[in-house]
């Protein structure tokens, strides 16, 4: 069946621990991800859904597995975009290995659909998350929330 | 190879190169491709491309996924957001600033 998947690998020197916080609760999604958080009780079989600041649900679905702090997998139903919505649920891998000093967070976006709009959004999207979510935790802000330096 | 995945000198020497440019570009295009397809591509033997994109995974400008026996190819721009954040947008904001409080300043005299 032919599907569209990106991924996206950042090295992170922190731990799979503090990650796996990074990538689950709320406060700390906030700082990365523009103003966006997710919600769920992260078990295997768990709703799960991403919230816009505005309060409006962007997506939502359920965890499929959830192994912390390796392994988090969960099914993504986009809500923003009727196109988006027609091509049905994705599927997000986030992997966590540990290496000597990094942790290398893994992420892989599926979905059963040729050309998919939706990927193509998460995709100009992810890697901002991802160098926001490495600046954030190795220096305790995120890049592009920061004020412009003088 | 060893993990220097979070060394800049080893992504701007990735992007040194313009096949290494051409392999990015190929996976731009179409992403998730074998070793094979992307060979197609360029004058050059396997071996060739081989290294090329073993620089290019050291960078991190390019992950590999097995599935089954074949290993697939994706473009990983993550570091490009690095550099984008590390290099530019750095610098322009001071200057988009500036060129903001100018207009500002302007048509506050004229108004």
């Amino acid at each position: 069946m032919a599907r569209s998947t990106f991924v996206y690998v950042t090295y992170i020197r922190t731990t799979p621990e503090k990650l796996w916080s990074a990538l689950t609760e709320p406060e700390f999604m906030k700082e990365y991800w523009f103003g966006m958080h997710g919600e769920s009780q992260w078990t295997a079989g768990s709703p799960w859904k991403l919230v816009a600041s505005d309060g409006k649900v962007a997506g939502d679905g359920e965890i499929v597995e959830s192994d912390p702090p390796k392994r988090l997998v969960f099914r993504w139903q986009d809500r923003t975009k009727p196109e988006m919505e027609a091509e049905g649920p994705s599927l997000c891998t986030m992997e966590l290995v540990p290496e000597p000093t990094v942790v290398k967070l893994s992420i892989t976006h599926t979905i059963e659909c040729e050309s998919s709009k939706l990927i193509v959004a998460v995709g100009g999207g992810w890697p901002k998350v991802l160098a926001n979510l490495k600046t954030f935790l190795e220096t305790g802000t995120a890049a592009i929330a920061r004020p412009a330096p003088r | 190879m060893t993990q220097p995945h979070h060394d800049s000198d080893l992504l701007f020497k990735a992007l040194a190169d313009s096949s290494r440019r051409k392999l990015l570009d190929l996976l731009h295009a179409y992403d998730g491709r074998t070793l094979n397809e992307l060979c197609e591509h360029l004058d050059m033997s396997r071996q060739g491309v081989t290294q090329h994109l073993d620089l290019l995974v050291a960078a991190n400008l390019v992950a590999t996924v097995r599935r089954g026996r074949e290993k697939l190819h994706f473009l990983n721009p993550v570091p490009l957001q690095e550099i984008y954040g590390r290099w530019i947008s750095k610098f322009e904001k001071p200057r988009l600033k500036a060129l903001d409080q100018l207009k500002q300043k302007l048509e506050d005299n004229h108004g």
